[in-house]
Order: C-alpha cells, then structure tokens, then sequence
C-alpha cells in the first residue's frame, strides 16, 4: 500500500494508509485538542468513540466537520483545523459542554489536573453562552471511589477501561439524551455491584466525575492525636512516581525525599512497605514450594497453578468471576496487609503500646487498598490492621498543605525494623516484579544453590501476558504473567478449563502494574510516563545491596523473634487470609450480597 | 363476492375486528357462504374514514364502518346488491357522495407499488401473495440470475433507501457483494421512529411476504444466508403477521434450505427492539441486535464493509425492500421511468395534521406539495388557511406556501431545507404556531437522542429550553442569534444523522416564519394564539348573556359571575386551558 500525501493547514506530509487526521497532524506538530480519545499505544488500548466532538477539523470536500481522532486520512486530502468554522464549532461544543457541567472549578478535586479545564483554558473559552438545566445524579461514595457524574463527559473513557480493558464490566451508558451518564446497571451504587475497586476509571477520568475517597483529613487528624503513634508505610511504586506531583521528570525515584517529607510530616515511624514486600515472598515462595513439591511427589489433589495474591482488585476480580477457583490462588495476604498485622502485634510489642494506640497509615499507588484494609478479616475486634490507605495523590497533597518544599528535601533513610528492604520488595511495584521476586527466593530455597544473576529478563516487559520458563537446576518452572484483569481473565479461563501449562501465575490488575495504579499521578493517556516509572523501579533494584527477601535481616529476625517459620502457626493466622464468594450479579436486594465464606 | 375489511392497526382500534365477525355471522346465517367471502386484509391507507369495507368486484368503499353496520351491509348490499348509501365516501369539498375508490380523490393520484397488496390482499394467506404474483421474483432471480445480474437490475432501477437518508439501494448491495467474507447479513429496518409515519408497519402487517420475497433476493445478491428482522416491540399485529408469514414460507420451502431447488439457502429471523428512534440509524441498530446499547458509531466502516458481528451487512428499510419485487417482475426500466430524474419509483407519505384526508399514500416521485395536500389530502380542515407542512420527520422541515409547488423528491426537498425522511407528512393551518412546532420536534430529538455526542446530547436541551424562552415571551434578540449558531453547529459536528438534521425543524421555522419569532421576542405576541404564556382569554361583554356554561366548566373556577349576568376571568388563576371558549355557544370569549 502506497504512502498518502495529505495537507494539514497548508503543511505537507505524506503518512501510511489507516493513518487518522489527528496522528498526521501530530507528525507535522498541530496539535489539536482531544478530550474522550485516549490512546495507551504500548498496552494496545486506543479508545476513539468520536463522542466529544472537540477534535473536529474541516476536511476540504467534505459536507460536515470531521472528528479527527477517528478519521483516516486518504490521498489527496486537505484539512483545516483552525478555520474559523472549526474553531466557532470546537468552541460551541466545549461551551455546552461547560454549561452542563458544576461550576465548582475552585473547590475540585481536579482543578489543575483536569482536562476538560485545560480545553477550556486553551480555547480561550471566558463566558458560557448556552446555558441551561444541568443534569444531575445521586453521588455514590464506595469504600475507595466517588463517583459525582454530574461532572461526567460522556468521554467514556471509564467504560473503555471497565469493560474492554480490565473485562469487569461495571460501567457502561445508561439513559439517554440529555440524561445520558455512565453508571452501573440500574444506577445502582459501585458498592452494590461487582466492581474491584482496581481504579482504572479514576485513572482515565479527565474530569473529577471519578476521584478516589479522600481520606488524608482523617490522617491529618491522626497525626495530630497525641495519644496515637501514627506508623506509615509507603508502596514501591510511589518512589517511582511522586516527584511527577512536583513537577519531577517521570521516572526520577524519591525515595529519599519522600521518606524526609513524611517525617516533616510527623510520623512516628516512617516503614516501608517493601519491608512487608519481602516478608510476602517468604511465605508465598514457600507456599509455591510446598504445592511444587508435592505436585511432583505425585500428590494429585494439589492445585496448580499457584497464583500471586498481592492485588486486591484482582483478589476482588476472582471472588466475583471465578468463584469455583478461590482455592487456587495463594493465600498470602497482601503486603499492605502483612504490614499491618506486624505492626500491630510484633512492632506494637516491641514499642510497648496496645493495638488500638497505633494507626497505620499506607501510601499506596492503588485506589483498592483503600477497600481492602476495609474488609473485615484484616481486623482484630473492629481495630483494622491498616488504619487508612491513601493514594501517591493525596501523599502529594499532604506534603503540600504542610508547606514542604519537597524538591529542596534531603534524602533520608527509613526507620527500622520495619523499613529495611532488599531489591526484590521494591520490584513488586512493576509487572512481572513479584513472581521475580519469587523466583530469586524460591531458586535457592528449592535448589540449595546461590543464584548468581538474580536479573530475570525473561520475565520483564509490556506484553499484556507473558510466560517464561526459568531452568530450577533441572526442574523447569513455567510461570505466567498477566497485568490488566482482562488479561488475567484470559489466563484464568485456561485454568478453569484445565489448558493451563503453569506451575505458578502473576496477576496485577492494572495495566503495567502498580506503577500504573489507579492511585497515580495521573499519565493523562501517556504510556511513556509508565515505562519510565517501570525503569525507575528496576533501577532501584539493582543499586540494593540486598536483593532477596530472605535475605533481609530484618525479615530473618523477624521470623527468629516473633514468627516461627513460613507458613507456621503464627504465620498463618497473622499473615495468610480466606477468600469469599461473592457472585457475579448486579445486586438489587442488598442482602444477597451476603459473601459466603468458603 | 369478496368483502374486504381493514385490519390495520388503525382500523383494527376502531373494532374492525368485530365487524369482521359478525359480517362472517351474517354471511353464515343467511347462507352466503358459497358466494361471499369475508377477508381480512391490510391497511387501506384512508385511516381518517376508517374502519373500511370494501365489496370487490363493484369497489364499493364503505367508510366508518361500525360492528352493527354488518347486518345491513349483507342484507343490503350482499343480498339485495343496493349500495348503504349513509356508509358512502363524501367528498368534503363538493360535498358529493362517492362510491367508487378508484373515483375518489384520495386514491385517484395515487400509485401504488410498496402498497400494492395492502388492502387487497390477506396478509396472513401466503396463497394470496402468490396470486398477486407473489414470489415469481424469487424464482426469476435464484433460477436464471447471477448474483451480479440481479444486482445489475437493481442498480439501474435506481431505487434509493426509504428509510431516510436516500442511499441507491442497488450501490449498496453491490459493496456489500464485493467485500468477501465467510458471512453476511441482511437486515431490515423496521424500527420506524418517526412521529406519525406508519407506512412500515402497514407494510409488515398487510404484505409482509413482499419484505421476506425481497429479503431473499438480497440475501441472493450479496451471498448471505441469514436475515433479521429489527422491530420495535410496539408493533404486535405486524410481528404477528410476519411470524405467520415467515411460517408459511418456510412450510412452502421459499425460506430455509435449497430454496426453490436452487441450492441457495436463507433463513430469517425476528430481533425486536424497544423503541428508541436512534435505533433507526442503521449502525446504531446493529449494535442494539448485537446486544449492546443503541448507539451509533462513526462510519466509514460502512455497514456493508462491517456490520452486524463484524460482517457485511446491508441494512435495508421494510417500504424498500416491498418495491423490489415488483422491480424484478415489471423490469427496471419500467421502475425507472416512474418518478423524477435522480428519485425513481414512489413514494409513501403518511398525511397528517390539519387535513381532511389523514391516512397512507403513495405517489409518484416528483408529484408536488399541492398535489398532495389540497387533491389527495382533501386540503385543510374547517376550511382554514394552508400554513406549513412539515416533512421528514424531526429531521426534516417545515416548508410553506412558497414550497407548494416543488416536486417532491429527495434532491428538492433537501434543497428546500427539509427532507424526505421516512414519509411524514404533517399539515399545519393558520392556528400552529411555527415556534412551538420546533418546540415540540425538539423535545422529541431531546428524549430520543442517544447521548453519545456532545452537540445532540447537550445542543438540543439548549435549542429546546432557548425555544422555551421564546415561546413565554421571554426571549431576546440575542437568543435568535444562538439558535442560528447552535443550530449550525450542531448540524455540522454531530456523529450520526439524529444530530445531524435535528436543528432543521427550528432551523426552517426561523427561516420561513421569521416574523412569527419577532411577534413573540418584541411583541411577546404568538401570532397563532397557541403560546399558553401569552394568551390571555377574556369575556366579551357585549356577548356574554351569563349562560354560566363557561363558569361550570372552568376547570381551575377561575370565572366569577351570577345568572344572567356577565361573566369575569380571574387571569391570575386561569390557566389557558380553553375550556371555556370550547363551551360559550354565543362568542362571549376571546383569545387575545
């Protein structure tokens, strides 16, 4: 197929066929204003409904304005995007956008951050012609998100992520015309339905209709409590991203300055996570293991494969979709989780104070570890493990209400025991990082012999589902990944169907990770800011000294005051958890939703 | 003798079901049943007169026919062959009785090819059919065609789509032909939407065979094997009609496999929607009989490149897919030479509104507006004045005494500022006001647009509420300026055709009756009386004989007054319902 030669305001160039007007004009540098297309090329997710109309250009010829993000080009063509009929139309249509649309731009969550503001900022827009009745719809406050579809667009980029992304299949449109909204079926409340809280769709949201819970208030007045001693735990991922808040090059790592600001902050403990990311990895690789072993001592009622269970919007994903699978994935709990149940019983000890006397507080990239700390079985007579949970967002918000000029911060260390970490916790923030983190501990558990290139490449990448197989002295160990739960399902179906070759699966729900997290600075449709929070993650890996968790001295210690051995007693009840069925109705009666313990 | 009754849904309404029945009584109890015969058949289009009875072979056309009117029909007209003169036809001009349809100025015009068996026929015989040459086009086709000859045929009839937007029809099938797939689809369009125009579900319910003959010749023609049928659940009888006759054809080996011993294989099945105008719009459809919510997606790819499930699919409207058999048994040339230039054949309009002959039509492309109006309609009711007629539905517009004269065909109607839409045709007098017209289209563009986009999700809520203003006498000349804007943008950057055309109500109005929109903004004057904010009604003293009739019937009591003295009308309670001006017998009530 020959190259098409097209005109982009008077400006040459020649593209390949199935080329759209908007990425032609992107080569010849015209930018031209979008607001429901999205395109995350390197996880294959373009979403172009041609629904806005903002990105209409006048195609020479041609009877009506054109959308140019779902337009191809063909040969010959001439385009203006700047005439005066374009830019009265882009302007009218943004104008009635805006007039069905609060006006509360000063006290929003998104102000600054929203994309339907900078449109509006960069179309010079200054008084709203068309104005009228504004739809409006009953706010829904679930355990992690809020959705306020009264400043909902109609982009539907949500939709996209929900249903043809993560295949969840919660949002969709409802009603029409002037009423039109993206809902649950029925309208009926997040909470009431089968979604996992995995964040996307506040992830994609260009305006504040999807925000996560807020829940730094409640921490401000934690901190403030003297009584309490407030003990943080921050995410691998976040280091990766929250310099982006302050205006940092995606990519760059914080870890330093992000551990000062949240001692400025006063913390009485500032942990990490990792720390727990490590003690996961004890007990899983020895729960891999032990199925490993007996599976190939011939004990058929093993389950293989064996999957990670770190992520809550995939833990919630399988308990709705794949009820009759709740005995194959791992029973570890959660990093944030193992965290918890430490710092409330071993740490608290340690410190001399009662449970109830500690707050726990996570910063996590994550909008579902807000309803996981919720969930009943984390907590010990209605003390939770995991106070509260907030996003790197609310971290960055914190940071500035408390007047820290966070790039001028020192790099400090965090405190121990709880903040020592080896390199394989701190890769649990990307794709393919937990099951390396794994595979590192497990090879020398299994085979008794040092791995020298604790580097796995095989297991790196972007590829929405992977699999490679790791030579275990001998035994080859097959192992999966999949990241985006519509990927998951895809792996999870084999299973279900007994095709699966896998002796072990590593599920995220969210696209590339928890580095892509709901709970994120927002990447605004840019897949390049993913990466480069990927390498920064892998490079704090490799400059660890440590790069096995069984190889932290705080992880042995632990297991040498407090703990046992993996999956002993103690570990069993403080750091493994049960999983429930919860169906994959929409619930009209809310009593139905009664999850049943298995 | 035959009798044939309508069983339109119209007629049917008005108890043209028990009619029927106890005409088949009577024939029974006087022991006609060797000579008479009572059938059932479609709609005969004259819906304003109905129920209609019909006596073939004399095509006497009995109109408003009651139950009880049978015992009279048979003893009179069956036995004794004297006409019921009081059921006869009276023209509402000359006031002369007619008892002929053919002499009637309603039918004289016409030409009826889409509607052809309508009226004739019973929809639920398939014998019938095939003796009105049902299926002879079928065999044509699938014994001494190819694909590409019959499709050949079709593009020189030069057809184009009913539904709307005038697409050659034999173009379409040809892209659809020449895309190659392992499975295509034919669909019909059923999902009449427009406000008013029924000509589809008269089609489906009184010759549905006509769709599933030419279903199967596009079937043919593209290489698919598989039909559906997309119609709103709100059409009973047609379902019904079609179930049967989808039935029949199956038991005479016409539907399914090796059909007529050719080896060609096609099977039709019924999708039902529920009644969302967008759902007219041919990828919108798709989506909905896919499962998902109606909405339209931006094309190209065409329906014919990817349609239903991904496949080539050509969506087809039920009044064209009825004149494709008809064009393979009287030749394309013969279709061609009906009509105008680049609009061939007929077409069927559903008349309504201020006009004395309300009902289905059918005419040659190229008869005018006048033609239409004052000799088949009948011209305007209670003698009024001609003011506006409103074509294409809300997607059209309104076009005035200028345009009467126009011939009407796709081409000359979108020029005029209109369209031709599925067929609607509403006639308005000197008592609809121009702005509440486009009010009320808009409000139905509002409800029944998808949502999808910006400019129809949001643009018409604001053209509705801005006509709002103007219709309470609250607007500005400022508000005529974002009507014109509003209206253009929107028609220039919608995704689909809903948005595309549905400013043209308000977009023509303003045009043709620009100082009808200036009496309401400077004058807070509606010109027609109809605007509720700005009429007020009064007592004209002079006249007022204190009746009390208005006082009684005053709904909110808002009029005062004792016996035979003269009334008063408490405007700040009134609320304009005119009930009193209904009920005065001596003009003691005005409308100012």
């Amino acid at each position: 197929m020959g190259k098409l030669k097209v005109k982009i305001d008077n400006k040459l160039i020649e593209v390949e066929q199935g080329t759209t007007i908007l990425e032609a004009a992107k080569k010849l540098s015209v930018e031209i204003p979008t607001l429901c297309y999205m395109n995350l090329g390197d996880m294959n997710i373009e979403h172009k409904p041609g629904g806005c109309r903002i990105c209409v250009v006048e195609v020479e010829g041609r009877r009506n304005l054109a959308p140019s993000c779902a337009t191809d080009c063909h040969d010959g063509m001439e385009v203006k995007t700047h005439s005066i009929r374009v830019l009265n139309a882009r302007r009218t249509v943004l104008e009635l956008m805006l007039s069905d649309h609060p006006f509360d731009c000063l006290i929003c969550a998104k102000s600054g951050n929203c994309d339907l503001q900078s449109t509006a900022i960069k179309l010079g827009i200054r008084e709203i012609q068309y104005q009228g009745e504004k739809s409006t719809y009953k706010p829904d406050l679930s355990p992690a998100i809020l959705r306020d579809m009264d400043k909902c667009i109609m982009c539907r980029r949500c939709e996209k992520m929900c249903n043809e992304v993560q295949t969840v299949g919660v949002l969709s449109g409802i009603y029409r015309g002037f009423e039109a909204v993206v809902a649950p079926a029925f309208e009926r409340d997040l909470d009431h339905s089968e979604c996992t809280y995995c964040g996307q769709c506040v992830a994609v949201c260009p305006t504040a209709a999807l925000t996560e819970v807020d829940h730094t208030n409640q921490v401000l007045r934690a901190l403030a409590d003297p009584s309490k001693t407030v003990v943080v735990q921050t995410a691998p991922a976040v280091r990766a991203a929250l310099g982006e808040e302050f205006g940092m090059e995606p990519g760059t790592l914080v870890t330093g300055k992000m551990v000062a600001a949240l001692r400025q902050l006063e913390f009485d403990y500032v942990f990490d996570t990792d720390f727990a990311a490590d003690l996961t990895i004890m007990e899983e690789g020895a729960e891999i293991l032990g199925r490993l072993n007996r599976h190939l001592s011939g004990d058929k009622s093993v389950k293989l494969p064996i999957l990670t269970s770190c992520c809550p919007g995939w833990v919630s994903f399988f308990e709705h979709h794949f009820t009759d699978l709740l005995d194959v994935p791992s029973t570890a709990r959660s990093p944030q989780q193992m965290f918890g149940a430490i710092a409330k019983t071993y740490f608290a000890d340690k410190i001399q104070k009662n449970r109830k006397d500690i707050v726990v507080v996570s910063i996590m990239p994550c909008v579902a570890k807000k309803y996981e700390c919720t969930r009943e079985e984390f907590s010990v007579d209605g003390n939770p493990d995991v106070d509260f949970s907030i996003s790197t967002r609310e971290l960055a918000n914190l940071i500035k209400r408390a007047n820290i000029d966070f790039n001028k911060l020192p790099d400090e260390e965090f405190d121990a025991p709880m903040g020592e970490s080896t390199g394989a916790g701190v890769i649990f923030g990307t794709t393919g990082g937990v099951i390396e983190a794994a595979t590192r501990s497990a090879y020398e558990m299994h085979t008794g012999k040092t791995l020298e290139k604790v580097d796995f490449d095989q297991l790196r990448g972007w590829e929405g589902i992977r699999q490679a197989t790791v030579d275990f002295d001998g035994f080859q160990l097959k192992i999966g990944i999949a990241h985006g739960l519509g990927n998951a399902r895809k792996l999870l179906d084999d299973v279900r169907s007994g095709k699966s070759e896998f002796h072990a699966i590593e599920i995220m729900a969210c696209p590339g990770g928890c580095i892509g997290g709901g709970g994120q600075p927002l990447h605004h449709g840019n897949s390049a800011i993913l990466k480069a929070r990927q390498k920064a993650i892998y490079r704090e890996d490799a400059n660890k000294p440590l790069r096995k968790s069984h190889e932290n001295p705080s992880i042995i210690k632990l297991y040498e005051e407090f703990l046992g051995k993996p999956l002993g007693e103690k570990a069993h009840k403080l750091l493994h958890t049960k999983y429930f069925r919860r169906g994959n109705i929409i619930c009209i009666e809310p009593d139905v939703r009664e999850a049943e313990s298995i | 003798m035959h009798i044939l009754v309508c069983g339109g849904t119209g007629c049917h309404a008005s108890s043209s079901n028990l009619l029927l029945e106890n005409l088949k009584e009577q024939v029974d109890e006087n022991e006609l049943s060797g000579e008479v015969q009572v059938i059932a058949t479609g709609c005969f289009g004259f819906c304003e007169k109905g129920p209609i009875v019909k006596m073939v072979p004399d095509n006497t056309f009995y109109t408003q026919v009651k139950p009880a009117d049978a015992t009279e029909i048979i003893q009179e007209h069956a036995i004794k062959g004297r006409q019921v003169t009081r059921l006869l036809y009276k023209d509402p001009v000359n006031k002369e009785t007619i008892s002929d349809s053919r002499k009637m100025g309603f039918y004289k015009k016409q030409i009826r090819i889409a509607l052809r068996n309508c009226g004739l026929i019973n929809p639920e015989n398939i014998d019938e059919y095939i003796a009105a040459d049902g299926y002879i086009a079928l065999g044509t086709v699938l014994s001494g065609m190819t694909a590409e000859q019959a499709t050949k045929v079709m593009i020189d009839s030069g057809l184009r789509g009913r539904g709307g937007g005038g697409f050659p029809t034999g173009i379409k099938w040809d892209i659809a032909r020449k895309v190659e797939a392992d499975q295509k689809y034919v669909v019909c369009n059923a999902d009449e939407g427009d406000p008013g125009a029924f000509m589809d579900r008269s089609i489906l319910e009184g010759d549905p065979h006509s769709v599933i003959e030419a279903m199967i010749i596009n079937g043919y023609c593209i290489g698919a094997d598989h039909g559906l049928v997309y119609i709103r659940a709100e059409y009973p009888l047609a379902i019904e009609r079609l179930k049967i006759a989808l039935n029949q054809a199956r038991e005479y080996g016409l539907l399914g496999k090796d059909i007529l011993g050719s080896g060609f294989n096609f099977e039709i099945e019924i999708r039902y929607g529920a009644g969302a105008f967008v759902c007219g719009e041919e990828t919108a459809l798709i989506h909905s009989m896919e499962g998902h919510r109606g909405e339209p997606t931006f094309k190209p790819p065409f329906p014919a490149q990817s349609g239903y499930l991904g496949k080539p699919t050509n969506v087809n409207n039920v009044e064209t897919f009825a004149n494709i058999p008809v064009i393979f048994n009287k030749g394309a040339e013969w279709f061609a030479s009906i009509g105008t230039e680049k609009s061939k054949g007929t077409k069927v309009f559903a008349l309504a509104g201020k006009i004395n002959n309300v009902g289905l039509i059918e005419v040659p492309m190229g008869t005018t507006l006048r033609e239409v109006i004052f000799e088949i309609g009948g011209g305007i009711k209670d003698g009024k004045k001609f003011k506006a007629v409103q074509t294409g539905g809300p997607s059209g517009g309104c076009l005035t005494e200028k345009h009467l004269d126009t011939p009407i065909d796709f081409d000359n109607l979108l020029a005029s500022g209109s369209m031709m839409g599925s067929g609607g045709m509403i006639v308005m007098d000197e008592d609809d006001c121009m702005v509440s017209v486009a009010r009320f289209y808009l409000d139905f563009t509002v409800e029944e647009s998808c949502g999808k986009c910006t400019p129809c999700r949001v643009g018409n809520k604001r053209l509705y509420e801005i006509l709002d203003t103007i219709s309470k006498g609250k607007g500005t000349h400022k508000d005529l300026d974002k009507l014109r804007n509003l209206g253009d943008v929107i028609k220039d950057t919608s995704l689909c055709g809903l948005g595309q055309t549905s400013p043209n109500p308000v977009l023509s109005t303003m045009d043709n009756f620009w100082d009808e929109y200036i009496a309401h903004i400077e004058d807070h004057r509606c010109p027609a009386g109809q605007c509720k904010e700005l009429i007020h009604y009064t007592v004209v003293e002079e006249n007022c004989v204190g009746c009390t009739a208005c006082a009684r019937n005053c709904p909110v009591n808002c009029i005062a007054g004792e016996r035979k003295e003269i009334h008063f009308i408490d405007q700040s309670i009134c609320i304009k319902c005119g009930a009193c001006l209904e009920k005065c017998k001596f003009n003691a009530i005005s409308v100012s």
